[in-house]
């Protein structure tokens, strides 16, 4: 009972990262299914044939290439506009900082309904043609706010020490940037921009407000979850989530190595 | 932040601030901003103006299309029809957000506190439900908590279940937000109890406090501002959400993003659903800025 009672905490912490993880593993699972039906639902038979057959369903394929694209194009663009303005507000002084802050804010304190809506109020009343671009637009618009968040509090948490010491070093100024504050930040830029493209790529509301006829990967599940979600979807899902996972997991890896290095080397 | 110290020695200035100097970096800071901003004024504020105007539209002749006008009705009808939609919207985040709190809280408190090394590994987890897509692990529920599942049997043989089942029912919709946003509570949480210092806590046991005492009187009101942006970053994205409705709930769970988005894509009744968009965010907008005055923190970004 002593032991439980020390150890609760740590076990409910462990139950919910597995609840977290659940509706992953259902995904998952059901991409080895063979289902009965067409809506791949309940588990059946074990089968490879999504795995195999990735693009054996019209449609999977070309929407998860557009969702793909499309992430890409709006990570670049929101990284840059998101990371210059981390600076601008962490770096200088200048007016306007608490509107910078608020125009920051609200489109995250905004539902994604509104978001999504008021574009296409704006395309509608300019009778601009909806499809690919508009969505790229959409995507950046809201990657931005995140980004700023991110790089800022990388930005906040650098030791000014290490810039002090390049000046003393007579490093000029876009030496300095160059050797030491721009590879001190990169990690909080990528992590940003992965941030981005998962926002980016798994978006669906305010997509499905801006996209025409245009699918992307989320469009199309959405709409296949009426008819039945093909097996290959999942098989894709659960690739995508690999991957990420692996990349993510490998970064902290090597972070983790190289300050314990660093450690070592200050002990 | 006051905005009107250019002169003050800011953080990186190792240069003496000489007039000039000084009027350089300003421009460079504007130089960085204006990209950002200029497309946040065009692609959001534009849009939210674009947005009202649309919402007092009048009908033409011709269905679909609208002309310029001044109609308030509008919003009177939008509120008349889609009442129970806002209440059931409120009702079901406001649920799900305290579910969310209770269930972040000690994975937060662990990480926080007692996750030693595996820290960063344990942040990565948290997140990667991110990297899978939202639209299939709520369709995953449908699995989980389907008429024939563990779940509902278990729940079904203690006769909990009013409705003899969860999945289509009001429980199914509240489960589902509280899962979809449960990592927006988990990670301003963390990052709340992260910054408290160990030994306040070491101190209050110094001073013989019980552990609830010392949870009661320093790490919850410390956590505050960890709480405050954990449920304002969930209550938001649920109270908009029709996903899970759609996906999880009976066609009489609907809420008012279900409204917006019929009304919008296939009613193409732009000025109700423009209406119904604007009493939302106006909303969610007053709670955000009362409970931020009330939790005492506006420093959230």
């Amino acid at each position: 009972m002593g032991w439980l009672r020390r150890n609760l905490i740590g076990i409910v912490a462990v139950l919910v990262l597995i609840y977290l993880f659940i509706p992953i593993a259902v995904v998952a699972i059901l991409s080895f299914n063979d289902p009965a039906g067409k809506f791949n639902v309940a588990w059946n038979q074990f089968s490879l044939e999504a795995w195999q057959n990735l693009c054996g369903v019209p449609g999977v394929c070309s929407s998860f290439a557009t969702s793909i694209q499309i992430g890409i194009l709006a990570t670049i663009v929101g990284t840059v506009l998101g990371t210059m303005i981390a600076f601008a507000l962490v770096r200088y002084r200048f007016r306007g900082r608490s509107t910078t802050n608020l125009l920051i804010f609200l489109p995250m304190a905004t539902p994604e309904v509104v978001l999504g809506s008021s574009l296409l109020a704006l395309f509608l009343n300019l009778a601009f043609p909806l499809g690919f671009w508009t969505v790229v637009i959409a995507h950046i618009m809201f990657i931005i706010s995140f980004v700023v968040v991110t790089v800022k509090a990388r930005l906040q948490g650098m030791d000014p020490r290490l810039e002090e010491a390049a000046r003393d070093l007579y490093a000029g100024p876009t030496a300095t940037f160059r050797y030491v504050t721009f590879p001190l930040v990169l990690p909080g830029i990528l992590g940003a921009a992965l941030l981005g493209f998962s926002l980016s790529f798994d978006d669906y509301i305010i997509s499905a407000f801006n996209a025409g006829t245009l699918v992307t990967f989320p469009i199309y599940i959405w709409g296949a979850a009426q008819r039945g979600i093909p097996v290959q979807v999942n098989a894709l899902a659960t690739l995508v989530f690999a991957i990420t996972l692996v990349l993510v997991l490998s970064i902290q890896f090597v972070n983790y190595r190289r300050r314990r290095k660093l450690e070592k080397a200050g002990a | 932040m006051p905005s009107l110290a250019p002169t003050l020695s800011s953080p990186s200035a190792g240069a003496p601030p000489a007039a000039s100097g000084v009027r350089r970096r300003t421009r460079t800071a504007y130089l960085l901003l204006i990209p950002g901003l200029l497309w946040l004024g065009i692609f959001f504020v534009i849009p939210l103006v674009s947005l009202f105007f649309t919402s007092l539209q009048a009908p033409t002749d011709k269905a679909g299309v609208y002309q310029p006008a001044l109609q308030v009705s509008n919003y009177l009808v939008a509120l008349q029809e889609y009442w129970p939609q806002f209440i059931r919207s409120f009702v079901y985040a406001g649920i799900a957000t305290v579910l969310a709190l209770v269930i972040a809280y000690p994975l937060a408190y662990f990480i926080a506190f007692r996750a030693g090394k595996w820290k960063a590994l344990m942040l990565v987890l948290v997140v990667a439900p991110f990297f899978a897509s939202f639209l299939l692990r709520t369709y995953a529920w449908r699995t989980i908590l389907s008429d024939e599942g563990a779940i509902t049997t278990f729940f079904n043989a203690l006769h909990l279940l009013p409705q003899g089942r969860i999945l289509n029912t009001p429980i199914a919709v509240v489960l589902g937000l509280t899962y979809n946003f449960l990592p927006f509570m988990i990670l301003p949480l963390f990052a709340a109890l992260d910054k408290i210092d160990p030994r306040l806590i070491e101190a209050s046991k110094d001073l013989y406090a019980k552990p609830s005492t010392a949870f009661r009187k320093v790490i919850w009101p410390l956590s505050l501002p960890g709480v405050v942006a954990g449920t304002l970053l969930t209550f938001i994205p649920a109270a908009g959400d029709y996903i899970n409705a759609t996906l999880l709930g009976a066609p009489g769970d609907r809420m008012v993003g279900n409204a917006i988005q019929t009304n919008f894509l296939q009613f193409r009744d732009y000025p109700t659903a423009s209406a119904l968009s604007f009493i939302l965010m106006a909303i969610i907008l007053t709670l955000v800025f009362v409970y931020i005055r009330r939790a005492g923190t506006e420093d959230l970004v």
